[in-house]
Order: structure tokens, then sequence, then C-alpha cells
């Protein structure tokens, strides 16, 4: 039986001929990446080993940026704990703020992954360097640290989900659209498991950013990795950033898939996920009237330089509502400074948005924008479980950059042609 | 064999609810199990006896890589987690730190919070003191057995490496 993209890596990087789905395989890995949050946790485990070094000290990433720049004392002793054991390590992918982004923006951005690697982290959103047709996928705090000991990790091989993409997208639809659409579709857990393994003509119609943010989302369906198939700007995005070898692995005709959906991208409206789960979904011409306390750009799902042009494009010359609390936070520091030589960040700052620095801060209810009892959020992150930005009984609607931007200005949810 | 009084839950629990983003500035077990459930169960730190055992229908687990979070439960006396399913970095991550779970969706069917449960992982086999009903579950691979008896992935890991 033929294989899946997902599984022709595996196989090639656990040197075997052939896998096949359940199959439990040791491979070599390409990188091993860790956060403040968990490497910490990851850093005890590695001591446990009782080693003194790495296993290779260029294909470890460590990046502070969840409660960075520092929240509080026990975040900035985390962060100190995982400075010195980076510097001690010899790690040289260890980015200080400054130097930092948010990881899953900021690694494909560096270069340090390309088609055909296999990569764990411990972050549930390694996945999204499945857009540049690597396996990627995240784990916990004691796989980084075999990982960083034996530059091995081990899986079971998965089985496949296809997504054959076709048509063109109506205006102010993005990649998050599509993903949120999917999640829709198949629910939180509909890919438990699997890869979710994107092909057909409509994937060309996608920038590489949108590919990152339909990648990303993967977890939020259950599976283990999301996949895009490589073409001319998957290439061309990789020789721009990377000086590493790549290998291209394409899905065997007779590959087996549990289920293949067809996916008319020109059927696809702006998409909001209602609270507590991705999966709740409601086109933008189903929401109704929710009005909003605050508006997130950013993240590792929408925070890079095409999601705040779009939200610019959209609050340019307009004011944010009174009251709402807008906040934009590019993924990385070159966006941040591509933004602010393109003019966005005026933009911003002059509707009444703040931005902040890269951070995953807001997303997951550590800081820079957490919400109070009963408070409603629209954000373009990618989790609206219970509690997530805050108070237990806050909420948060999960939309695209376009549809938060329009959001912002009316103070309810909104479509973008509602506002242009 | 391990016996204890279940603690039922839904779909879909997420570990933001399991120990939330503000609790993860420790990596100290005990405080992380003090804060456990935190944002789904308040009363449940109070209620919780070691030994007891958590149950739940699918997907449990979803959401964050938080290693935290089977921390949290492991350390809370948790001794065994019984769902439909559970979403996959966390299955990982209880293998890796060695605390037992088993995907079995019919005993979640019929136990109520507050039964007796027993757990044989020898044999397989699961008991509903309450009910008075039995059922055979499914057991780990070899390779994940090796690394539950070698107390987590690190002591296999040691073991490997040696």
């Amino acid at each position: 039986m033929g294989m899946t993209m997902t599984q022709k890596i595996l196989a090639h990087r656990a040197g075997l001929g052939s896998v096949e789905p359940g199959e439990l395989i040791m491979t070599e890995l390409d990188l091993v990446l860790g956060n403040d949050i968990t490497t910490p946790v990851a850093i005890e485990e590695f001591e446990k080993i009782g080693i003194d070094r790495v296993f290779d000290t260029q294909k470890i990433a460590i990046v502070p940026d969840h409660f960075t720049p520092n929240k509080d004392i026990k975040s900035a002793e985390q962060c100190r704990l995982i400075r010195e054991f980076a510097r001690g390590m010899y790690i040289e992918n260890y980015f200080e703020v400054g130097e930092m982004g948010i990881e899953h923006a900021l690694i494909p951005e560096k270069g340090l992954v390309v088609a055909g690697d296999v990569v764990i982290g411990a972050d549930s959103h390694t996945c999204t360097y499945g857009a540049l047709g690597a396996f990627a996928t995240g784990v916990g705090s004691t796989d980084m640290a075999a990982g960083m000991a034996t530059g091995k990790a081990w899986f079971k091989v998965p089985g496949a989900i296809k997504f054959v993409l076709k048509g063109k997208k109506q205006k102010w639809v993005s990649g998050k659209d599509i993903i949120l659409h999917i999640i829709g579709m198949i629910g939180v857990d509909g890919a438990l498991y699997k890869s979710m393994e994107y092909t057909g003509e409509g994937v060309s119609e996608l920038s590489m950013d949108e590919r990152f943010t339909i990648a990303n989302m993967a977890i939020e369906a259950g599976a283990k990795n999301g996949i895009f198939e490589v073409d001319d700007k998957t290439i061309s995005y990789m020789k721009q950033h990377s000086t590493k070898g790549y290998e291209i692995f394409k899905a065997d005709d007779d590959a087996y898939y549990s289920e293949i959906y067809e996916i008319d991208l020109g059927e696809i409206r702006p998409t909001v996920a209602f609270p507590h789960l991705p999966e709740n979904t409601r086109t933008i011409d189903e929401v109704g009237e929710i009005f909003i306390d605050q508006v997130v750009i950013g993240s590792c799902t929408n925070g890079r330089l095409e999601d705040l042009r779009v939200a610019a494009s959209i609050l340019k010359g307009n004011k944010v509502k009174k009251g709402v609390r807008t906040i934009i936070f590019p993924a990385t520091q070159k966006i941040y400074l591509d933004a602010l030589r393109e003019g966005l960040i005026e933009i911003f700052i002059e509707a009444g948005a703040v931005v902040s620095t890269p951070t995953c801060g807001p997303c997951l209810g550590g800081h820079m924008g957490i919400l109070a009892k009963g408070e409603r959020a629209i954000s373009t992150t990618n989790r609206n479980f219970v509690g997530r930005m805050g108070h237990k009984d806050s909420e948060v609607y999960l939309a695209s950059p376009a549809v938060a931007a329009a959001s912002a200005i009316t103070g309810k949810i909104s479509s973008p042609e509602e506002v242009l | 064999m391990i016996k204890g009084k279940a603690h039922k839950y839904g779909d879909n629990v997420d570990t933001d609810v399991i120990i939330p983003a503000r609790y993860l500035t420790t990596t100290d077990w005990d405080e992380l199990a003090s804060y456990c459930m935190a944002d789904l169960d308040r009363g449940f730190v109070d209620k919780v006896e070691a030994g007891d055992i958590m149950v739940a229908g699918k997907n449990f687990g979803c959401g964050s890589s938080r290693e935290h979070a089977p921390i949290a439960i492991k350390a809370s006396g948790i001794s065994c987690v019984i769902a439909k399913s559970f979403a996959r970095i966390f299955y990982r991550n209880s293998i890796n730190i060695g605390l037992p779970i088993i995907e079995c969706g019919e005993v979640v069917e019929d136990i109520d919070d507050g039964d007796i449960v027993s757990v044989d992982f020898e044999e397989g086999i699961i008991t509903n003191h309450t009910k008075g009903r039995t059922y055979k579950g499914v057991g780990f691979p070899p390779f994940m057995q090796d690394i539950m008896n070698s107390d987590g992935l690190i002591g296999y890991i040691k073991g490997t490496l040696k």
C-alpha cells in the first residue's frame, strides 16, 4: 500500500523502506523546540537522565515567548533557568527578548525548518511547520528532554485525512476562515491521532502565511500534524529564509486516507468560532449581534505580516469603538519592523489600538490583555476554551484578522463588508 | 491493582481547565496539584483522595501540550484516568510521566460520579463495585509497557543509554 506525505517523511527519518498506520517507530529529529513554560519541566527531566550534553547544539531551539517580557518574579525565575541551561549546553538557537518572537512565527522565519524535516516541540502549535512540507508535532516536556538527550523520538505512525482544495476564495476570506470552517465540519477530535494533508489546485491560492495559519490549528481538530504539499511558493519561502537542504515528499497515488474532503474555497464565508470550542463555528452571516469588550489581533496563528496588513487596510482612517480595547501584537521583531516601515503601526495607533511586543501573553490568559468576569473578546488566536483568556466566566470568539479589525470599529462582531 | 472513587467529567476536558495558564509559573508537583481542575471543578482538590480515579468522555486533555496537566492530576492523588478517548499529546505525556490511562467508552457510560471503581492493569480488568459490573479493557502495546515499567520515558532512556 502507498504512503501519505507524513508516512513517507517518518519512514525516511526512521531509516525504513515503508511504514504503516499504527506502527511504533523511532525517528531521528531535525529540531527539538521548547518555550519558557515547557522547557523548565524538560530541564528537570533532562537532568534525571544524568548526561551533561545535548545531542546537537544546533538542532535545539528555545524561545522564551509565553510569559515574556517576564510578567512576574516566578516567570522571571523560569526564564533565568532556561537561559542558564541554554548557555551551559551551548544551545545556539536560544532567542532572548529583543531577538525572540512567538516561536511558531520565528522558527520558519529563521530558516530552522524545511521540507522533509521531523520536528518535535514542547508546544502544541508546533504543527505550524507542516506548511513547509515538514512533519512537525507538539509533544510534552519529557519528550523534549528525551529528544534533547538522544535526538530521537518515538511515534505511532498516523493515518490521515485528505483535504483537496479547489476554487478561489471570496474577498475577506483567509486561511483562518478555511481552518475554522474545516474544524467546524470535522469537530475538535475529527482528526484525532491523524494527519491532515492538504493538496489540490486550491493550495496555490494560499500564501505561505495562510498555510502557516491552517497548519497551526491542526491540533484544534485533534490532529497529530497538518501538512501541505510543497509547491513553488514553499520553495521560494525556504530559499529566502534558509540555507538548509530540503527534501520534498509527495503522497503516493494509492496512499490510504480514512476520509477525503473536497473543499471549494469559493463557498467559504468569513467564519467565527463561538465559545467554548473551536468547532462551534458560524459564518459571519449567522453571527447575530455580539457586543465585545476586547479585540486581539496576533499570535502564532495570525500575527504575521499579511495578517497585520489586512487589519490595517480595514482600520486605516477609522477609529476603534470607544471602550473597546484593541490589542495588536506582531509575532516577531522582524514582522514588527516590517509593519513599522510599511506604516501599519502608525495606522493602528491612530485608530486607537495598542501595539505590543511579540508575546503569547494574551492568547493563553498569561498577561497583556486578561479578561474580567463576564467580558467578551474577539480574537485571532486559536483557542476559546473556558477561561482561556482570563476569568472562567469570560468569553473568546475566534476569527480572522479582517473580522477582528472590523469588529474593533463597530464594537460588535462584524464583517469587513459592513465597515468598508 | 488500584481502587478508588470516581470523579466524572464530560467531553473535551481541555488542559486549560485542568491547569489554567496563570498557574504555569512553577514546576512544583504539589503546587500544580493544588490548582488541579481549577476552572472546571473548583471543589476537586478538597474532595479527591489518594487512589481515586478520574473518568471522562471523549477527547480528554485536548489543547495545550503542557505536561503540567497530567502532572497536576497525578500529584493530586488520581491513580488512573479512564476516558472514551484522549487527545494525543495528553496521551503521550501521561505515558511519559507514568500516569496510567485507559480508553474504554463502555465503562465511561456506566460509571456515575462517586462510584467505587477498581482497575487491574495486568489483566486489563475494570470493575465498577457500586454497580457490580466488570469490563475488559485494552492493554498497552509492549513498547509502552516498557516505558511504564521504567517509571516513564526518562527511566526508559536511562536504560537504553547504559
